[in-house]
């Protein structure tokens, strides 16, 4: 199982259990990635976004909070802010709303999924992890339906998996896997042809 | 919105081709320039739009909308109704109270400029600070918007009691002085808030993308606008904003805006950088 040549960009979503979740798999990414990392955690509303910080030590790739209207950089983990909806736009580029929250949440699994599939097409991996909450399984059914490719958690590992069944309920996912299955995966994503680092 | 959309039915590519003239015919026959909004979450409304008015494709919605006016009204809403709540960030509200209102208290007079309103609780709240603040009886609040129908709920005041436990939690963590009860009435689940406030609110009709600066003011408050515009509109909402501000007047935008990537940067200068205010270059 390889997305090598196969995935410009990745799209993640999870809810309740996600931090663990994303534990295992963001710091098993090796340096000079090229796909972009799209990320959205639902967390409190009122909490300010720790997420980056805790990622950027983890991680051997860079991890950012994203910034409305910046330019996406290759190879970077990008977490939606708290109280915002992370969007793509053509470019590709990064875009916040404060539209109102989708299945009670905002960030959307669901929005940020569904702008991306406009951006990357058929290129575009989504995963969705752990989460008592049915988010994103609108957005991963339109990775699907776009030719994109879909990884979700398997139900039974995953602390909540209500957004795991909510999303197998919708579409069919390519691959159904464990945190550390998943881990593997994304390993196999592309390097950056101007990378000095082979794996 | 809906978890309708993204559903199957339209393909990404048809979409963009429609797009472009969707805002092209809308700008035509309304006069509504849509054309510097970001395209991300202006794709979205739209798509829900679609759903509401059960439209496969966006050249039917566009069909519907210039034949029949009367459809136009409630398109608006979808495109440009932005949710929201008194005293959203209540550290925004803070910082004005303690660090910009002892500056603000040095005008004989104040005008205040709340740029894309909506339905008011951002001129609501600057209204019931000032009072707190003393300065209410000195000032007027100019809160725009480009759709009329929601200026009109603006001006009427009135919200769900049921968003009125919210309203209050963010008032008090802004470092109220008094009850947000003291500003409103409640009845039929409803909460109507107070004349008093309102004789110091203008609420008027006023695009960011077409029309021009109205009056010279100490402060304005455009919080999360800026982030559904392009490079190229914000520019020039900004450039609206310096050019309405006096000298060292203030700015204050939402909490993830930011002028750094601005050609209009150079107005401003940092002046509570956490909470996103700036003051105006005074040798400008």
């Amino acid at each position: 199982m390889t997305l090598a040549g196969r995935i410009d960009a990745v799209v993640i979503g999870a809810s309740a259990g996600g931090i663990e979740a994303l534990t295992v798999l963001l710091p098993a990414l090796l340096p000079g990635l090229r796909p972009p990392i799209f990320v959205v955690v639902h967390l409190p509303r009122d909490r300010p976004s720790v997420l980056p910080g805790i990622f950027a030590r983890k991680c051997v790739v860079p991890v950012r909070e994203a910034e409305d209207k910046e330019m996406v950089t290759p190879g970077t983990v990008y977490f939606a802010p708290n109280d915002y909806h992370l969007l793509l736009d053509q470019g590709p580029q990064l875009a916040l709303s404060a539209d109102e929250p989708v299945h009670h949440s905002r960030p959307s699994v669901d929005v940020l999924f569904e702008s991306a599939v406009d951006v990357y097409k058929d290129r575009l991996l989504g995963i969705i992890l752990t989460g008592a909450n049915e988010d994103g399984a609108t957005g991963l059914a339109a990775v699907h339906d776009a030719g994109g490719l879909t990884i979700v958690q398997r139900p039974d590992t995953a602390l909540a998996p209500l957004m795991a069944l909510s999303a197998l309920k919708l579409r069919p996912a390519d691959w159904v896997l464990t945190l550390n299955e998943i881990a593997g995966m994304l390993r196999t994503l592309d390097a950056s042809p101007t990378s000095t680092q082979v794996n | 919105m809906d978890a309708e959309v993204g559903k199957p039915g339209i393909s990404g590519r048809e979409f963009d081709v429609e797009f472009n003239r969707f805002i092209d015919a809308i700008y035509q026959m309304y006069h509504y320039d849509f054309r510097g909004y970001a395209p991300a979450s202006l794709r979205r409304r739209l798509k829900t739009a679609m759903n509401r008015f059960d439209c496969g494709t966006l050249s039917q919605l566009q069909d519907k909308v210039v034949h029949d006016s009367a459809v136009f009204p409630a398109l608006l809403d979808f495109l440009t109704v932005q949710v929201s709540e008194m005293f959203r960030d209540p550290a925004y509200f803070l910082a004005l109270r303690e660090r910009v209102v002892p500056l603000l208290r040095t005008y004989p007079w104040l005008k205040v400029w709340v740029a894309g309103c909506s339905a008011g609780e951002e001129a609501y709240s600057l209204a019931i600070l000032l009072h707190e603040e003393g300065l209410l009886p000195k000032t007027l609040i100019y809160a725009t918007d480009i759709n009329t129908g929601t200026l009109q709920k603006a001006a009427a005041g009135v919200y769900g009691i049921e968003r009125i436990a919210g309203f209050t939690a963010n008032h008090h963590k802004s470092g109220a002085r008094s009850s947000l009860s003291d500003y409103y009435s409640a009845a039929y689940g409803r909460a109507v808030f107070n004349k008093s406030l309102k004789d110091h609110i203008v609420f008027s009709d006023h695009s960011l993308a077409t029309d021009s600066v109205f009056a010279e003011v100490q402060l304005v408050s455009c919080r999360n606008v800026l982030i559904y515009f392009n490079r190229t509109l914000q520019d020039r909402a900004l450039g609206l904003f310096s050019e309405a501000l006096c000298r060292r007047g203030f700015l204050g935008i939402g909490a993830k805006e930011s002028t750094r990537f601005s050609s209009q940067a150079d107005a401003f200068l940092d002046f509570a950088p956490a909470e996103r205010i700036y003051q105006r270059r005074p040798e400008l």
